[in-house]
């Protein structure tokens, strides 16, 4: 299953990543290379095999609803690349106009 | 582009050229004390970014686990939906990037959601749409984002983002597209939060952001002999009911207009979204959708299936109240009470609904009760900003009143204020009336001011000996003046009888 040149270009917009078309030409034959090797098991039959959603087979973990303290602002926004304090700034999002 | 959009719309009869076909997408926010994946605080109005972890901040390796509260009130409200529970449901990654999702997806559900298939009747007592039900496609579990704060003046300064709504625990509630009208629409919106108020799953707060509301919309047009269909449109936006009933409204007359301009149909355009302008009372165009497939749904790896067996779902269903449509079905038949009275008792709440069967009962008559209730006390529970649990006069007091009432002990309109006494001063009915001087008039004593009466306007009882024994009503409010507490239709059949007697 091979990948073509746009849909890799679809891919990196929906990641948010630049790439220059050399890069986009590597990553295509790349990508393809993954997908082919992944395509593998498609060669073992699976009829009348319930599709597994988890690769664990546990069930039904929940906690209880129960209120443990949150860390302090100062400490969670240590990581941001830019705050004032009390909020998070990102570059303006656009309005949806 | 602005649309002009003239009488056209509506032919000479009347009716409208096209059918409205709109579906509703309902988010909730549920009732619990922390989020869906991680134990931080939901509670509404904190100082920014202080109900925050690393779940809710997507640090990498900070693992999800769910809620088991926020799973009981979705299984419980999927139930009263009447929507099937199914044995197997799981969690997938809905991928898309936007500054107040730090994960750069939310955790929702896609193929396996927690319920399908269910309805909801919706009616409206003043007969403004027919009773119908409006099914329900799905009901699936689901965390919120982030609240992202923008420059509304400048448009360039830096959008600020607060992450303690981030995870707060949604269930998304979609309806068919079975409403064919902005008033079938608010109905349907109307009974979805009355429900979810009994079933105490949901504050239902729309300023607070915990009960929120998408439509979709398009139209149904008979074409000459061909039936076309306008593209969907999804608006967003609408802070209120009464806004999605006007937003709809606009919607369906902006996308007729459009259609006679451009014949576009569905399928020849994508799904847009557009956003509501309360202000401007007009829809406004947004960005384009991501396509479902651009969300690249997988199976959420870190969070495992939940299971369910039918004794797990009975004994979900044992713990439901009795819902509002069956409430209002009771009163009709237990206390011979029209659609209208039982709509108005049950939409004041479970509170409502125990205060009017308690009154009804102890008094005996439910008309009775339903009047006073609906008058007297709504009143002064609005009045009073209170609640019908903290509300002083209990039913069991007030009751002793209408007894009296039904006595005849004191007439309604003495009643009234029999009633603003006992509340007052915290009185019994007999208390109250005391309080007032209403006492029984006895018989001797109304027959001698009824004498009086008749001796002081001939004229009455000429007309009464003619025929007309109306003639009476002039005497009643001359009693009254002279004793407050006589009972009007005593002093009618009093007069009657000795202008009869002569």
């Amino acid at each position: 299953m091979a990948l073509s040149l746009e849909e890799v270009r679809k891919v990196a917009l929906l990641a948010r990543l630049q790439f220059t078309e050399e890069e986009l030409v590597e990553l295509t034959s790349q990508m393809g290379d993954i997908l082919k090797y992944v395509d593998q098991l498609s060669e073992l039959d699976t009829e009348g095999i319930e599709p597994m959603a988890h690769a664990a087979e546990v069930q039904n973990v929940f906690a209880d609803d129960i209120q443990q303290p949150s860390l302090p602002r100062e400490v969670i926004m240590e990581n941001a690349p830019k705050h004032d304090g009390k909020y998070y700034r990102v570059p303006a999002v656009l309005g949806d106009e | 582009m602005k649309l002009k959009m003239t009488d056209s719309t509506e032919q000479k009869n009347g009716s409208l050229p096209y059918e409205m076909i709109i579906g509703l997408e309902v988010h909730v926010q549920l009732k619990t004390e922390t989020k869906l994946f991680c134990r931080c605080s939901t509670k509404f109005g904190a100082e920014p970014n202080t109900q925050t972890c690393p779940v809710c901040i997507g640090m990498p390796g900070a693992l999800p686990v769910m809620n088991r509260r926020a799973y009981d009130l979705a299984i419980k409200t999927a139930l009263a939906l009447d929507i099937g529970i199914p044995h197997f449901t799981k969690w997938d990654r809905k991928n898309y990037y936007y500054p107040d999702l730090p994960r750069g997806y939310q955790i929702s559900q896609f193929d396996l959601p927690l319920s399908e298939g269910g309805k909801l009747e919706i009616s409206d007592p003043k007969g403004g749409f027919k009773t119908k039900n409006v099914g329900i496609t799905r009901a699936h579990l689901e965390d919120d984002a982030g609240k992202s704060l923008h420059d509304e003046a400048s448009g360039k300064a830096d959008t600020r983002i607060d992450l303690n709504r981030t995870g707060t625990p949604l269930l998304e509630i979609v309806s068919e597209p079975d409403m064919s009208s902005p008033q079938e629409a608010k109905g349907y919106l109307t009974e979805l939060k009355l429900l979810l108020t009994y079933l105490e799953v949901s504050d239902c707060n729309m300023q607070e952001g915990s009960l929120r509301v998408d439509a979709n919309v398009n139209l149904k047009i008979q074409n000459g002999n061909e039936t076309v269909y306008t593209p969907i449109v999804e608006v967003k936006n609408m802070n209120s009911f009464r806004a999605v009933e006007r937003a709809v409204a606009y919607e369906a007359k902006r996308q007729y207009t459009v259609w006679q301009e451009t014949g576009l149909v569905k399928g020849q355009l994508p799904k847009q979204t557009r956003g509501w302008d309360d202000s401007a009372q007009i829809t406004r165009a947004q960005r384009e959708k991501e396509d479902a497939s651009d969300y690249r749904y997988f199976p959420e790896p870190d969070l495992c299936p939940a299971v369910i067996t039918e004794e797990e779902i009975a004994s979900y269903r044992a713990t439901l109240p009795e819902l509002p449509g069956a409430i209002r079905k009771r009163l009709q038949g237990d206390f011979d009470l029209n659609p209208y009275d039982a709509d108005v008792i049950v939409n004041q709440g479970q509170g409502g609904v125990d205060y009017y069967e308690e009154l009804a009962k102890e008094c005996g008559d439910g008309k009775q009760a339903s009047n006073w209730f609906q008058q007297d006390v709504l009143r002064k529970l609005n009045e009073s900003e209170t609640t019908f649990a903290e509300f002083s006069l209990q039913p069991s007091r007030l009751a002793g009143l209408l007894l009296a009432v039904q006595k005849k002990e004191v007439d309604t309109t003495r009643a009234k204020d029999v009633f603003g006494v006992m509340y007052e001063k915290n009185l019994t009915a007999q208390e109250g009336m005391k309080e007032l001087g209403i006492e029984q008039v006895d018989t001797s004593a109304l027959s001698d001011l009824c004498k009086m009466l008749l001796e002081k306007n001939p004229q009455v009882v000429e007309d009464v000996k003619s025929g007309k024994k109306q003639a009476v009503g002039a005497l009643i409010g001359q009693a009254k003046k002279a004793n407050p507490n006589v009972n009007p239709g005593e002093v009618r059949k009093v007069c009657l009888d000795l202008i009869e007697q002569g």
